[in-house]
């Protein structure tokens, strides 16, 4: 750590780690409900359940996206951060706002109330105070972020970090806007989620992995920045119309079944461009960090998004196949691929890059990290695997056959049954990551073990 | 080898013209979904009110709707047709009405959906939002009534 205010960083990772626990217990009972379908039906039904899983999904991946921001803009600006007691400000208030939806969730208060009450759209059911105050909460971190970089030196990964930043907040405007037309309703919404995840997240995510890149291999500046912005101007030619494969059986006109064919198809090629790239600066690179737990991170992070956003995601993104396959557990299979393969493991790439940095000390608790990427990666890979097989047989029995939505559940039994153990893995791997992080070692590796060059 | 500045005046040009195609698009999808696919004249009151009802319970956490929200209960997009609703709108509307105050089952094993404990009233707006859906023009999707 080269600048005190970096320091801000481990706070946010500390929150995000507790909502990532919060989000994969969540996930748990989800999956339990789905094999014992009375379990806690009068309490917490399934769709509060779920609430408080995906919800707790964002917010900790955006917390994390913070967090990596305050870490990396000093060093990249090489300055201390234009204020620390603003990042703090903005993380209690984040906090508030979802300790404020959780609780709104759970126990249904402020029903139909237009300030207080829940939003009951996907993703975005914050009360409206939640979401007003999660865009007080951006001004804040992009005045300070962006008066930091200002002030600064500007590389191409503050550029692109920035930018994915301020497309966040921009686009998150469009939550507010809920038409009494279904179909306007949804068209909108998209704007928020598929130019987020398919958009401006990746920017972020980009940049984070250049950033981590630069460090972990010494791979020469000019080089990784220019890979950066061919990386994100594949993702935004591709993604921004690729919007159009959501575009098909809303109420929208006919032609976006081909443009969103065509351009979500070539989604898939920004993320084979980060695989090429991480793989190329880790192989090229002279430099033998002792971070090995983030490098094998960093790696993942491009190899498991690009299988989870690229391939699952193609998969059934042409009209023809998605006509069959729309809304079907292929894209649950598709959504929990890409969100771990992409924005959660970028995140524990990060948390395990900077770290032993904002502790000061030596790479620690290695090996149990790795485990835990093994542990998390293959139970991930195996729940997508049987939710792909569940929506296969269900889009040939439902969508072909035209058997009823229940009785074609039932006979998936087996493959809830294999999610649910997927998930148990999962959590177990989750965990011991938070362990790993969080409960260093006691005894200090002697610093002059290591080359103090290497560990930057 | 193109140079960095190069890759980034690319990569700022080319996406400020993709997102003007896109919000181009966009306000023509809007003018489209406002005057063609749906039925304007029948949006009314009850339809935005039977939309607030279907929001305020989050229903888009179980259900889907034209193939979105979660996966865990039926498709209600096409809830009314498969319902009836083609040939007997009264019917399916009171059958709507009917399941939605019978539940929750309780049956063992069987997924269990809430009661909401709706008024008369919102049931029947409830009913009118799903019967305004049904009415979208959605590319012939779902491929068939089970939805």
């Amino acid at each position: 750590m080269k600048y005190q205010s970096q320091k801000v960083a481990m706070a946010y990772f500390a929150v995000a780690m507790a909502l990532f626990a919060i989000q994969v217990l969540g996930g748990l009972v989800a999956g339990y409900i789905y094999i014992a379908p009375n379990f806690l039906s009068d309490l917490a039904p399934f769709n509060v359940v779920r609430m408080v899983h995906t919800n707790a999904l964002i917010v900790w991946l955006l917390l994390g996206f913070f967090g990596a921001a305050y870490y990396l803009i000093p060093e990249e600006a090489e300055r201390e951060l234009y204020s620390p007691m603003i990042g703090y400000l903005q993380l209690i208030l984040l906090v508030v706002g979802t300790l404020g939806a959780v609780i709104t969730y759970v126990f249904n208060l402020f029903e139909g109330n237009f300030f207080l009450g829940l939003q009951g759209r996907e993703f975005l059911e914050q009360p409206l105070w939640v979401k007003l105050g999660i865009i007080v909460a951006a001004l804040m971190f992009l005045f300070n972020i962006s008066m930091t970089v200002l002030k600064g030196r500007k590389t191409a990964i503050t550029n692109v970090l920035l930018l994915g930043l301020w497309g966040i907040a921009i686009f998150f405007l469009f939550s507010l806007y809920v038409p009494d037309n279904l179909v306007l309703d949804k068209i909108y919404w998209w704007y928020v989620v598929h130019l987020w995840v398919e958009g401006v997240w990746e920017l972020v995510m980009a940049a984070i992995l250049a950033f981590m890149l630069l460090k972990l291999t010494g791979v020469d500046r000019e080089i990784v920045e220019k890979w950066v912005y061919v990386i994100v101007a594949l993702a935004l030619f591709s993604g921004v119309l690729g919007t159009g494969h959501h575009y098909y059986w809303i109420g929208t006109p006919k032609y976006w079944t081909w443009i969103g064919s065509i351009f979500s198809a070539l989604e898939v090629v920004p993320f084979f461009a980060m695989v090429v790239f991480s793989f190329t600066m880790v192989w090229k690179g002279g430099r033998d960090h002792p971070n090995k737990a983030a490098i094998l991170w960093a790696l993942g992070a491009s190899v498991m998004s690009f299988f989870g956003a690229g391939v699952w995601g193609f998969m059934h993104t042409l009209a023809s196949v998605n006509y069959y396959s729309h809304g079907t557990q292929v894209t649950a299979a598709h959504g929990h691929l890409a969100f771990f393969g992409a924005y959660v493991s970028i995140n524990l790439a990060i948390i395990t890059y900077a770290m032993p940095h904002l502790l000061k000390r030596e790479p620690y608790n290695q090996v149990l990290n790795m485990i835990s990427f093994w542990i998390m990666n293959s139970a991930m890979a195996f729940m997508t695997f049987v939710l792909t097989f569940a929506g296969a047989i269900q889009t040939h029995l439902q969508r072909v056959n035209g058997d009823y939505f229940m009785d074609v559940q039932d006979q998936l039994g087996l493959f809830y049954m294999m999610r649910f153990g997927a998930g148990a893995v999962f959590v177990v791997g989750a965990l011991l990551f938070i362990y790993a992080t969080f409960v260093p070692r006691k005894e200090l590796m002697s610093a002059s073990s290591r080359s103090p060059a290497a560990a930057e | 080898m193109y140079t960095k500045s190069a890759a980034r005046n690319i990569f700022y040009g080319g996406s400020l013209f993709f997102l003007l195609i896109f919000f181009g698009l966009t306000a023509h999808t809007h003018y489209y979904a406002v005057n063609v696919s749906t039925n304007k004249e029948t949006l009314n009151e009850a339809v935005a009110h039977g939309k607030k009802i279907w929001e305020d319970k989050a229903c888009v956490n179980c259900h889907t709707i034209l193939g979105e929200g979660a996966y865990f209960a039926p498709e209600l997009g096409n809830v009314f047709v498969r319902f009836g609703g083609k040939d007997d709108p009264e019917g399916a509307r009171e059958a709507i009405k009917d399941w939605m105050k019978a539940q929750p089952s309780g049956v063992e094993g069987r997924r269990q959906m809430p009661q909401f404990n709706l008024s008369e009233k919102e049931l029947d707006d409830l009913a009118e939002f799903l019967q305004w859906v049904s009415t979208i023009d959605t590319n012939n999707w779902p491929p068939n009534d089970a939805g």
